[in-house]
Order: structure tokens, then sequence, then C-alpha cells
């Protein structure tokens, strides 16, 4: 049994401490919108915030969550600046096929919550190298959150 | 547009169903015997692709799989333009997959989506489907009010008769509507024509675009059904071997293992999460026969045997095209160019890896998954796993990336095979991404040998180009591949083209070393494109002529290609001065239909490229949306040059020697470059665009560079490193 709080809610997992922090939230917890994409923490699809930072939860232990915030995407999307995100994302018709998103909002989120100043492409493609996208829309995404960063300012 | 209408639920489409042959195509028609019951409260189809609701909702189905390309939305706005539909009031459903209502003409009728021919393919039907839809709604208004149809209009899902001034809503005419007795006839030459479209040509909001951007879009791997089980499949770890021994005593010992499966292709574990149907996965000892042909397969090798064949001139091969005498032109020319160039094995690496969820009900299966091809799903559950076709139910589900990879469905049989094992139960099977990497076939290795013949004008005007390959249709399509007269055309796909030059002959050379090799964003074209377009700017240089004027000469019998070179140049000022240490690149491409001039920009650092800019002019005929266009431009470009600039997947002793990111790397939101697409739309069937922006990337690149690095030239993909 491990506690954690999920997209603000109290939450208590069966799954084994080991279980990588993924499966407990996509099977157990029943929520899909983390997705899993490498296994082993390179291509940030499974992105979540642990405690407000961007995290791989695909190579994080359950074991490691216990008593920690846990926002998903579909906990970010709730918020105002989850909500900003998702109308610049839509605006730039960012995604294509779409599985990576998830990880690359979460992913933004975190690059404008720790920017000091307005972000340009080229700062927001160096922050963003960590997410792939195979689809190839990375300058979609920068213009999405160049916009959703001008819209939370 | 209501944008949370991705359930792949079907229409109840209870009237019967007719089959209507009409000029390009076949389009299923579904009208009904009247009946009064069901008219008053269910939806009314006029035709197949649409339902229209009471309250004046229509729904549309999209047949093509959704991969990122944009179908979801571009396919039901062009029935819904043909048919006067208020897109406000559109919702878009997955169609069932019925190939004779919803197949591809293009692919002989099949539900397949790839080879960019979903646009092509069903783009003349779908405008045909929706007159037609059209047509008999204004036959339901002239009914109802007794007035000819020939005075009547329909706009936004609204019928008007305008010497009346009375209007009647789709919806309203659907409670009592009937089918007409005789199918409203129409052809091609009945259609509105561009300067009218409503929706085609317009940006829509993709239908698709709220979910992937929430995290409730429903993918193959997002299907959860009550009572579901995981599987992990350890594959053999060459194609075509088999577990000879198996065991699974520490396997069956770990809580939450419900089942160890032997299938043809590896040992599946059954668990209750897929963790622990993995991590007990990695407790099973497998014996592997050790007789397939693929063990003795090593790319590097084959690559130096696959130069050796295409310098080997004796070696006809088959023709894959002709066209004068490529032989005299050579003999008689006054300069030659030869290049030989190899491309390596690449990975399609969809980020969602392959998955599929199945349950068996006695001698009934149900699929989920995310494939590009219900035909091959369905036939080979049915071949492997012995189930009657009209017992295999597939519901095909939103794929996370397909580029080629999910037009076999391997995967879905394999996971069949595991569900059948568990009856009533269904199973998940998810592959690790690197499970993925042994089992998807990659892209054929490639060497290919040019030979251009150029006249005392500097013009060319012979041009030998032999491809040495893996086969793909040869082995997955083998009675396509002979009536063919054994061409495997996506293997060597538009190796022919608008290039007039008086003699051309494209000779290919198929290999088969025990592994199979499959379709990839662009397949052929990526490669034949490099070697054409790497050849003809060597030509231009060596001759002392602009390579754009060049390429314009060779389209000289297509002004639409010379539009497109034209517009590049002119976007990316071409004959402009240029910051000191970059460089220009041209290349060109017209497959799939579509015109697309492309210029990059490039600098070294170290001697390894960077790209500062890529633009690109694209005539596709019909642009049904344009920003999706630039994107899909934009995206298959980038896909083009992470692959240039490295990606390689090596085979030793059959086994792929790259399984994961950190030994096969993509490119990075960091390195990626400026891109500018132009969209110039002209009255012509729509092209292809899905993989558009992909064979002339590597060329036009290649090109650059060769300005930079004293003219030597890039002949192989990946390009080394160092590339001075």
């Amino acid at each position: 049994m491990t506690k954690f709080t999920l997209n603000g809610k109290a939450v208590n997992a069966q799954a084994a401490p080991d279980t990588p922090l993924l499966w407990v939230i996509r099977e157990e917890m029943g929520i899909t919108g983390t997705k899993f994409g490498c296994g082993v923490s390179q291509c940030g699809a499974c992105t979540v915030h642990l405690n407000g930072s961007p995290t791989r939860s695909c190579v994080l232990p359950l074991s490691a969550a216990a008593g920690a915030q846990v926002t998903t995407i579909e906990g970010l999307v709730q918020t105002r600046e989850g909500k900003a995100l998702q109308d610049a994302w839509i605006a730039e018709s960012a995604p294509q096929c779409g599985y990576c998103q998830s990880g690359q909002m979460m992913a933004a989120a975190a690059v404008i919550k720790e920017a000091r100043a307005p972000l340009n492409r080229e700062q927001v493609l160096e922050r963003m190298a960590g997410n792939i996208c195979r689809c190839g829309t990375y300058n979609q995404i920068a213009a999405a959150v160049v916009r959703a960063q001008k819209a939370l300012a | 547009m209501n944008t949370n209408a991705l359930s792949t639920n079907t229409l109840t489409v209870s009237r019967r169903s007719f089959i209507l042959g009409s000029g390009a195509g076949v389009l299923g028609i579904s009208f009904g015997a009247f009946d009064l019951a069901q008219a008053q409260t269910g939806p009314f189809a006029p035709v197949a692709w649409v339902s229209i609701a009471p309250d004046n909702t229509a729904t549309i189905y999209s047949a093509a799989s959704e991969m990122g390309q944009g179908t979801m939305t571009s396919l039901p706005a062009v029935v819904a333009d043909h048919m006067e539909l208020d897109w406000s009031k559109v919702r878009v459903q997955h169609a069932p997959p019925d190939p004779k209502r919803f197949g591809n003409p293009r692919f002989g009728g099949g539900l397949t989506t790839g080879a960019s021919r979903t646009v092509t393919g069903y783009y003349e039907p779908l405008s045909l489907a929706g007159l037609q839809g059209k047509l008999v709604m204004l036959g339901a208004a002239a009914a109802q009010w007794n007035v000819p149809v020939s005075e009547l209009r329909a706009e936004n899902s609204t019928v008007i008769h305008a010497a009346s001034n009375r209007r009647i809503t789709y919806g309203e005419l659907a409670r009592t509507a009937t089918a007409p007795a005789e199918l409203p006839k129409v052809d091609k030459a009945m259609l509105k024509p561009m300067a009218q479209f409503k929706l085609i040509g317009k940006d829509l909001t993709r239908v698709d675009l709220v979910g992937k951007t929430s995290g409730t879009a429903v993918y193959g791997i997002d299907v959860r059904l009550p009572g579901m089980l995981y599987a992990s499949l350890l594959s053999a770890p060459v194609q075509g071997e088999k577990a000879e021994q198996v065991d699974d005593a520490a396997t069956k010992a770990v809580q939450g293992v419900k089942a160890v499966v032997v299938i043809p292709t590896g040992v599946a574990v059954v668990a209750d999460s897929f963790h622990t149907a993995r991590k007990a996965r990695d407790l099973l000892k497998v014996q592997w026969s050790n007789t397939a042909r693929g063990r003795k397969y090593d790319s590097d090798a084959a690559i130096k045997d696959y130069v050796a064949r295409a310098e080997n001139l004796a070696d006809a091969g088959v023709t894959f095209h002709a066209h004068g005498d490529a032989a005299k032109e050579i003999a008689g020319a006054a300069r030659t160019f030869k290049a030989t160039y190899t491309t390596e094995h690449v990975s399609q690496f969809t980020m969602e890896p392959m998955n599929t969820t199945a349950r068996v009900d006695g001698d009934k299966i149900e699929i989920w998954t995310p494939s590009q091809t219900v035909g091959f799903v369905v036939g080979g559950v049915a071949a492997a796993g012995g189930f009657k076709p009209e017992n295999i139910k597939v519901n095909i589900q939103l794929l996370g990336g397909g580029y080629g990879r999910r037009v076999e469905a391997e995967y879905a049989v394999d996971a069949a095979l595991i569900a059948k094992a568990v009856p009533g139960v269904p199973v998940q099977m998810i592959h690790t991404r690197e499970d993925d990497f042994v089992r998807a076939k990659p892209r054929p290795a490639t060497a290919q040998h040019l030979v251009a013949a150029v006249n005392a004008q500097g013009k060319i005007v012979g041009l030998q180009h032999r491809v040495v390959a893996e086969q793909i249709y040869a082995r997955l399509l083998p009675g396509a591949f002979k009536a063919s007269g054994n061409k495997d055309s996506p293997v060597m796909e538009f190796a022919d083209g608008v290039y007039d030059i008086a003699g051309h002959h494209v000779q290919q050379l198929i290999e088969d070393r025990g592994i199979a090799c499959s379709f990839w964003r662009g397949v052929g074209a990526g490669y034949v494109k490099f070697g054409i377009e790497t050849l003809v700017d060597e030509v231009a240089v060596a001759t002392n002529q602009d390579p754009l004027l060049m390429r314009i000469e060779l389209c000289n019998k297509s002004p639409r290609a010379q539009a497109v070179l034209r517009e590049v140049a002119t976007m990316s000022g071409w004959n402009g001065p240029r910051p000191a240490g970059r460089a220009l690149g041209l290349a060109f491409s017209d497959a799939w239909g579509t015109f697309c001039a492309m210029v990059v920009e490039v600098s070294l650092n170290a001697g390894r490229p960077v790209v500062h800019h890529i633009w690109s002019a694209v005539d596709c005929g019909h642009a049904l949306s344009p920003k999706n266009i630039q994107t899909q431009i934009e995206g298959s470009a980038i896909f083009g040059l992470s692959a240039a600039l490295g990606e390689k997947l090596v085979y030793k002793a059959g086994e792929p020697q790259q399984k994961n990111l950190g030994a096969y790397n993509l490119l990075r939101a960091n390195q990626t470059p400026l891109v500018t697409v132009k969209v110039m739309p002209t009255d012509h069937h729509p092209g292809g665009i899905g993989e558009v922006g992909l064979p002339p990337v590597a060329p036009a690149l290649a090109n650059a560079i060769a300005r930079l690095n004293g003219g030597k030239r890039l002949r192989s993909l990946p390009f080394p490193e160092q590339v001075a």
C-alpha cells in the first residue's frame, strides 16, 4: 500500500513498491493520458509532476511517490496554467499523432513556471529537448509555449 | 464542431445497403425501406457516410486510421462541403471496419491507411457521396413542399426554396425522409468547382485536438476493458526463429502471473499488470531454434554486396521504368557522371509501442488495435487463429504514430493468439521499446548506382538508375507483385518522375537475405530521390549551371513543378547573399502526385552540419486544409532530417544492434530548424501529403553541405558524423 496524492485526490496504490509510477497511474488508477514511450526516461512521454517537478514516471518506483503530490496531464488541464497550455496547443495545431503531447505539455508547464523572462522559440526548443516528438511538431510546440506564456503573463 | 466525438462506437444503420458504381470508385449508399417508427426517432442515413439526426446534427464516418495526418478532419470536411452541411453541427466517428462500404479504391477497396493514398483515394468518392447526400435532402424537401428540385438549394444543413421563402433543416427533413425509389445519379462533372468550396481549403480545427491535449484521447494502448489482463511477449531474437524449450517455473511462481503462452513468434506472459508480466517474462528460460536464414544477415556486409551488385552493369535486374534509350544516350554523351549511394536500415519508432487488446468468446474474437490496415489484421488473425473472418471484429483505435510500421499487423496476430489461450478474458499485449526494435521490419537497406549522360550543352539526356534493395511487396503481396511484372513498387516508388530526360532507365535489383523489411515514411522515395537529386546537383555544379535553372528545365513538361521551384527560390532568397559560412541546397520531389520543392540552409560546426532553415513550396492540387498540409510537410521533412543526420539500424547475425534511444537517436527539439512551407493550391485532384516533405530534405541538405566542404559529396544515409 502506497499513499500519495494524484491530481489533488488522496489515493492508495496496491501495486508492488517497485512498480514504475507510470503503470500504477495507467492501470490501477485508470487514467491513461500519461504515456509509455521508451521505458528508459529518454523520450519524455511519461512525464508527470512530482511535487511540482517534471519527473519521468516510467522509471520512478511507486515507493518514491509515497506521500507525494503527483499531477498528470488530466490534472494539469484543470488548472489555469494547464488551460492556457491546452488553448495554445490547439491554436497552434501542435499535436499530430498526439501521443507525446501529454508529456510535452507537462514539460512545458515547468519551463514556463521556471522562466524569469519571456521565452523565444530558441529558448523553448533548448529547454524542451528532453521530450521527443516523432511527428516533428517541435516548432508548433515552441510556438504554443510562447503563446501560453504570453497568455499567462 | 463537436470535438468529443472520438469514440469508436458504431452507428446503428439498420437499413439496407446498396453498392453503387460511380466513375472512379464504388460508393456505399445506404438507404432504407421506409420504417415509420425508425423514421420518427432514429437517425436518417442519406448515404452510408452520413447520418442526420432530428436535432440537425450530422455524424460523418471517417474510414482511415488517424495517425496524426489529420484524416479524421479532412475527409469528413470533403463530405460536408459537398453535402452543404453546417460544420458546427458535424460529429465525426470512426467508420465500422466494412470495406464494402468504406474501403479505399486506391487499395483495391481495402481499409488501409498509408502510402499517402487516403485523400487521393477517398477524395472523389467522398465528394460524390456528399453531393448524393445533398440531392437526397433536396429530393425530400421537394416531395414535402411539392416543388421541383431545380427550385431548391442547400446551405448550412438547410434546404431553401427562395420562390416561397421557405426553409427546412436537414434535421427536420430527417424526421420523415424516405429513401427515393431511385438513387440520385451523380458524376464528377456535377461537383462544384474549387471556387465554391466552403470547407475544403479552410483551416478547420482538427477534431482530435481536444482529446490529444487533455489526456483523454484513446490510443490502442489506452483501451481499458473490465477484467483485462496484460501480456508481455518475449519474441524470438531473430525473425523466423521459435521457442523450442521453455522453462517457465520461475515465471509462474510470480504472484499475479495468470498464464504462459507459447506462440509461433515467442513466449508470452499474461498477468494482472503489465509490470508483473514484463518482470516475470524476464525469468523465462527459452531455448530458441537456430535455423532461420536471417541468422546469417549482417547489414554492413550486405550493403557492401549491394554496392558491388549496383555497380555490376551486367546484372540487368527488372526494368522498373524505361523511357527512350538510356544506354544510347550514355554511349553518345559528351560527359557522364557516375555515383553510388547507400542507405542503412532505419526504424519507424512510433512513439506508441505496438500493442493490441483482444478478447476471445467461443469462436468469435474482438480486437482493439492501432493499425493502418484492417485487412491484414483480419487476414492474419483468421489464418493464424483459425477464426472465420466474419467472426473477427476489429476496432481501430487512434495510432500513436504510424510511418508504415502499422501496415503489417503481426502484433495484432500475436495478441489474438495470446488471448485465445485465456478465453473470455480481454488481454492487452504491449511491446516494450526494445521488443518493438526486435519485431519491427526496418526500411530496406539499399545501394544505388546512377549514371547521368550530359550533352555538349550541359543538358542531362540520359539517366540509368540502378536500385539494389530488400524486397517488400515480393514478400508481403506476392500475387500483386507478380501481376505487376515483378515490380516492387514501395521499394522503387517514384524513381520515375516528371523530369524530361530523353533516355531514362530504372532497374530494380531485389534482395532477400532472410530479414524481412517493410514500410517506412516515404519508403522508396526517400532513397531514390536522394540519389537522383544529389546527382542532378552534382551535374549542375560541374557544368557551371544553376541547380535551380537546371531543374526548371528538366521540368519543362510540368508547369506545376516549375512553379514550386520558382516559388521556393523566391522564399529562400536563392540568388541573394547568405551570411558567412552558410549555404543553400535545393531538391525537388514529385512523389505521391504532389509537387514539392525544398531549400535547406546549413552551416558547419566543427565539421558537423547545423541546419538553420528549411523552405518548401508545395502544390498538391486541391489543398484540403492548408495549415494541416504545412505541418505534414514540416513533420515529414523533420522526420527525414532526423534520419539523414543520424538514424542507423545495424543488424548483426540477424539481430538489431540498437533497441532504444541512446543507441538509436532521433532529432530533438534543440536541433530543429525553422521551417517555412507555402501551400500553392491548384484546381487539380489532390495529391498525397503525409510523406511529401521527406524525399527532398536529405538531398537538399547534402547539396547545401557540398557548397561548404569543398564539393565533397555525401552519398550515404545517414550522413557521416563529420561531413567536412
